[in-house]
């Protein structure tokens, strides 16, 4: 166990740091403290969840690592890849909803990134179809956003977010309004694909079980203002499956995730 | 069901006025029958029909007046929040002074048709503006985070972003302008008949007054009510058809 520990960390130390957050803290206008100070370092390639009770900051957290949100104090920093021309083409972002344009096909929305990078439309169709390929879309290229299920819509986000071929893929809690079912079979997509493009997968969730089936490592914030209360590595044979999901070692990890949570939702009247 | 009742109800009282009319042998200077009011329609039709031009091209220019300075003025509060404190509350005074007497004031200072364009833009360009205005201020925050993300521009936020996303609300704005710049045309052609000159339909239905000539003020009437409805059916159809593929608004109940 502790040689496996050490190992580990060697590699953490070896590989370079796709994200490294340092006393980040978020105050807004109003007065309220939402995050902070967070130290978070996250390793490339790594798949890796922020998970802790509704309104503990952890959305905050992942909009200042895309940039979207400027923290009020520390410092973030994201490693980008030599020769990036557009701000924030080293970052691909899926949001809480689909958040497609409804006025558009499924294709040009995948293809939006690229058309406003300045990618020729020909090629950028290309790559959007190659993107919808990846997540079982292919022919849905046509179609329009309300003509799909909640979880293809999902899909189509997450193509979206995938056509820039980002290091960097940042999700906050993307499937939480679709059924059980579904949210399964896109547990599996993602890891799938996240094995196939070895990108780096900062995901937001407030399901401890979502968080262990999918990540490498757990992180668990503490009620606002989020702080980091727990960092747990779950290690478990890959690639993971269904069989991980109904094994012992998943529910023994599930039972530590969720006595790390407790602390933050004890004495919360207000959920 | 929906299109036959209205219609059945129409002819029902069509023919309870006729009838009416004929019974009673009220004479067509007090009251004239359906039929005679054809007949005029018919008969005045050189004459009518020439008006009928002139007001719906009064009509068309102010609204295509009002739906760019709507939409135009709409995009610069967008883009700057000090023109649109410095500009909003003179588009308000603007929409709530009557424009029948802002019309005499008009005709003094323009030229007869360009101060009855201005009336029908006067009218009908505030809706255009603050739906405009609505319609860009709606857009998803997520969407617009989207387009901070992959370091859209200004313009090109504006042509993907918050046009499309403003569109239901600007074909809304415009709906209304159209039947609205109806009325200005309307009104501001009455102000203008009052001093003498004109040849629109509101300027007939004035003279027809003034000359008891009844029925040709009922003709008059009549095709001002069939061009309120041709517009507002044509803007109803561009809108439906620019939007029935995504907008809640254009699909069926069951889609």
């Amino acid at each position: 166990m502790s040689a496996a520990q050490i190992s580990s960390t060697v590699e953490a130390s070896l590989t370079a740091l796709a994200v490294s957050l340092r006393g980040v803290t978020k105050t807004y206008d109003n007065g309220v403290m939402a995050l902070g100070p967070l130290d978070l370092a996250v390793c490339k390639g790594e798949f890796i969840s922020l998970l802790g009770p509704s309104g503990c900051g952890k959305s905050t957290a992942l909009r200042i690592i895309a940039g979207l949100s400027a923290p009020s104090s520390g410092t973030v920093r994201v490693a980008r890849h030599e020769g990036e021309v557009q701000p924030g083409h080293g970052i691909g972002f899926v949001f809480q909803e689909p958040t497609l344009m409804p006025w558009t096909s499924v294709r040009e929305n995948v293809r939006l990134p690229l058309k406003l990078g300045g990618v020729a439309k020909a090629q950028g169709r290309a790559r959007a179809d190659e993107a919808l390929a990846s997540v079982g879309l292919t022919d849905f290229a046509d179609a329009y956003p309300r003509e799909l299920s909640g979880g293809m819509k999902m899909r189509v986000s997450l193509a979206r977010a995938l056509v820039t071929d980002p290091d960097i893929l940042l999700m906050d809690e993307p499937f939480a309004a679709l059924d059980e079912i579904t949210r399964f079979r896109l547990n599996n997509d993602l890891l799938a694909l996240w094995r196939a493009l070895g990108k780096t997968v900062i995901f937001v969730t407030h399901s401890v079980f979502e968080s262990v089936y999918l990540s490498q490592r757990v992180v668990v914030m503490t009620a606002r203002p989020g702080r980091i209360q727990a960092d747990l590595r779950i290690e478990t044979v890959e690639p993971r499956g269904e069989e991980f999901r109904t094994s012992t070692a998943y529910s023994d990890y599930c039972r530590r995730v969720s006595a790390a949570l407790a602390p933050s939702y004890s004495g919360q009247s207000t959920l | 069901m929906r299109f036959v009742l209205p219609v059945v109800v129409f002819a029902a009282g069509l023919f309870a006025w006729e009838l009416v009319v004929r019974i009673k042998d009220i004479p067509p200077y007090v009251l004239p029958a359906p039929s005679v009011i054809v007949v005029t329609l018919i008969k005045d039709w050189a004459v009518l029909s020439q008006s009928l031009a002139t007001t719906l091209l009064t009509t068309l220019e102010g609204f295509v007046a009002a739906s760019i300075g709507g939409i135009a003025l709409a995009l610069l509060f967008n883009q700057s929040k000090w023109v649109e404190y410095s500009l909003f509350p003179y588009a308000v005074v603007l929409q709530v002074t009557p424009v029948i007497a802002i019309a005499p004031l008009l005709l003094i200072y323009l030229e007869q048709q360009t101060a009855v364009v201005v009336c029908a833009f006067i009218v009908a360009f505030f809706p255009v503006l603050s739906n405009t205005t609505l319609g860009l201020n709606s857009v998803d925050r997520n969407l617009a985070g989207l387009f901070q993300l992959y370091g859209a521009s200004k313009p090109q936020t504006l042509r993907f972003l918050k046009l499309p996303a403003a569109l239901p609300h600007i074909l809304g704005g415009l709906r209304i302008a159209g039947g609205l710049s109806l009325i200005g045309a309307v009104v501001a052609e009455i102000a203008a008949g009052t001093a003498g000159a004109g040849s629109g339909l509101a300027y007939r239905i004035a003279e027809s007054g003034y000359r008891l000539n009844i029925p040709r003020m009922f003709a008059a009437l009549l095709l001002l009510s069939l061009a309120g409805i041709v517009i507002y059916g044509v803007l109803a159809l561009v809108s439906h058809l620019v939007l029935r593929r995504w907008h809640e608004s254009a699909l069926g109940k069951e889609s």
